[in-house]
């Protein structure tokens, strides 16, 4: 719940980064879009549920830093077939709330909606995506990012643009 | 499309070096493929160790049938149809779960977890009603292998053995693999879903002519050392067992590096306790030789696909719909090796996987370009000429050639021109 001033104007700045993570991401903007995240990033969308254990369970991505720049290398290289073409996304990132703090770091939740059209067609993906963002001078930097699908327990088309 | 109204002649469509769109693409043909291949030969369900406990049970599939895979009291494994004999209502929602007993919520008929008929309401309604006789409908034939259940809905026919035939080795070399010489299914099945006919993913699983192609983006942005086992001057080897198993041998390779664990792109200091464990249970020497050659890539027809670090297995939902589950292997008193095992898969495959994202844009392309069909043949000569047989008799030839597709081809051939 926002109760001060100050709140507000924290949920104001929380918006705008998600927002601006979600543009880069529709955009296909990857080496911008990895520049948000710190070195201790974990970016994590789970399989078979929202409380697996990445650590013991198959999760459809569970990347570290190093991973998630492997992943927009790929992006990158001209040659990952599956975005190339790419697919043409827009999401919407609403529901926003803010879950708490601890130290630096933010913890915030969302709810996401992305269109994506492919040459396989049109899927629409829905999502409950948790973020821990941490202060950086005037701005904030991505320490996680959860996506649990909504649909993540089913079997899904491939899903190789960022989530 | 054409829908045929007769069977068609099989040996118009598959020739030794080719074969045509339309078995891709047309849906009589899968009609057909549906009771020629998947409710007569031995079909890959799942693994023992999924249930290891008296009623645990998962939920299977045998080409469109619900199966439930469940353990008895009695510690045996049954493949029981996901069907009331009642009125035919889904009696088991749930993926996976321990239960002695599946109540089926539309009338309450209750079956136990090896599918007898316990129960059902208001039984002064039924006189003289058989129990026996309305038990949960079950997989005639079910066998395993090494703990691969694989169940036959024909209720005659060749054993599980026979039909593994040379390529049982495999799945021995699979459970070599662990220091306790067996293999769990343990962590969860990642469920990709693709636009395509379940063939293409078949043939492409010992197709080592794409990875060059398909896989470059990741190559070339990884420090990988699966790249060269694919090229033109590999001494890998495509196999063809019989019956449609499939393999490429990438021993070679690995002997040739001589390296122990190179197979896994790892070394002996990162996984001290398995090599130790290895060592242990083998003797250095075996142990050697095990970790050198690594485990297989192998497909055993029709559907359980091994990729060294990974299982798959190929559901067809239509003609052109097809799902890959895809999990880690892990071995048995392993679990440094497991824990690389579980991160390098859910990398590599998945959805959003470095490498099957990629080859499940080739399937989905492919299966567009089946749409253009004026001449329509696939063509799958590649290595013809240079073809030999090993020391057991199996054909092999270069790893890129198309020595997996014509096994596969000619195997499917004889089931579909069987009666």
């Amino acid at each position: 719940m926002i109760a001060t001033r100050a709140d507000s104007d924290l949920m104001h700045d929380v918006e705008q980064f998600l927002f601006r993570e979600a543009r880069l991401a529709d955009e296909h903007r990857y080496e911008d879009w990895e520049e948000l995240w710190t070195d201790d990033a974990v970016y994590w969308v789970p399989a078979n549920g929202e409380n697996t254990d990445p650590e013991k369970e198959m999760s459809i991505i569970y990347d570290n830093r190093s991973r998630i720049g492997l992943r927009v290398r790929q992006l990158l290289s001209g040659k990952r077939y599956t975005q190339d073409p790419r697919s043409s996304l827009r999401r919407i990132v609403g529901n926003i709330e803010l879950l708490g703090r601890e130290g630096d770091d933010i913890r915030v939740a969302a709810n996401s909606l992305v269109f994506e059209s492919s040459q396989r067609g049109e899927t629409i993906w829905g999502s409950r995506n948790e973020y821990t963002l941490r202060r950086a001078g005037d701005g904030f930097k991505l320490v996680r990012k959860k996506v649990a699908l909504v649909n993540n327990d089913r079997a899904i088309y491939t899903m190789s643009f960022i989530i | 499309m054409n829908v045929m109204a007769r069977a068609p002649e099989w040996g118009e469509m598959i020739l030794p070096d080719r074969v045509r769109g339309a078995l891709y693409r047309d849906p009589a043909i899968f009609e057909l493929e549906l009771e020629k291949i998947w409710y007569r030969t031995w079909v890959y369900v799942g693994h023992e160790s999924e249930v290891p406990n008296a009623h645990d049970y998962v939920l299977k599939s045998i080409g469109l049938q619900p199966i439930i895979m469940s353990r008895g009291a009695d510690g045996q494994v049954h493949l029981l149809l996901n069907r009331c004999t009642h009125r035919g209502n889904q009696v088991c929602p749930k993926e996976r779960g321990n239960s002695p007993m599946h109540t089926c919520p539309f009338h309450a008929w209750n079956f136990g977890s090896d599918g007898r008929l316990l129960g059902y309401a208001f039984p002064e309604g039924y006189e003289g009603l058989d129990k026996s006789k309305h038990g949960l409908g079950r997989v005639p034939r079910v066998a395993s292998y090494r703990g691969f259940v694989f169940g036959s809905f024909a209720s005659e026919g060749p054993s599980l053995e026979e039909h593994l035939g040379g390529a049982a080795e495999t799945l021995d070399r699979v459970c070599l693999t662990s220091p306790e010489g067996g293999i769990e299914i343990t962590s969860g099945f990642l469920k990709h879903r693709v636009k395509a006919n379940w063939k293409f993913i078949l043939e492409n699983e010992t197709d080592g002519y794409h990875p060059a192609f398909v896989h470059s983006s990741i190559f070339s942005v990884a420090d990988s050392a699966i790249g060269g086992l694919y090229g033109a001057k590999s001494t890998a080897l495509t196999r063809d067992y019989g019956n449609g198993h499939t393999e490429i041998d990438l021993r070679p390779e690995f002997r040739k590096r001589d390296a122990i664990l190179s197979w896994f792109g790892t070394t002996p200091d990162k996984l001290p306790d398995y090599v130790s464990r290895m060592n242990a249970a083998y003797g250095e020497k075996r142990a050697r030789e095990i970790m050198i050659d690594g485990t297989p890539h192998v497909m055993i027809f029709p559907n359980l696909f091994i990729a060294e670090i990974q299982m798959f297995i190929i559901q067809p939902l239509g003609v052109n719909e097809s799902v890959q589950h895809v999990t880690a292997l892990q071995f048995k008193g392993a679990p440094d090796l497991n824990r690389r095992m579980r991160q390098q898969t859910m990398g590599s495959v998945g959805p959003a996987g470095f490498l099957l994202a990629d080859d499940s844009e080739m399937y989905e392309r492919t299966q567009r370009g089946m749409e253009a069909h004026d001449t329509d043949w696939v063509f799958l000569g590649r290595g013809e000429h240079r073809e030999r047989r090993d020391e057991n008799g199996f054909i092999v030839s270069h790893a890129t050639d198309e020595v997996p597709s014509r096994g596969i081809w000619k195997h499917y051939r004889s089931l579909m021109e069987q009666p």
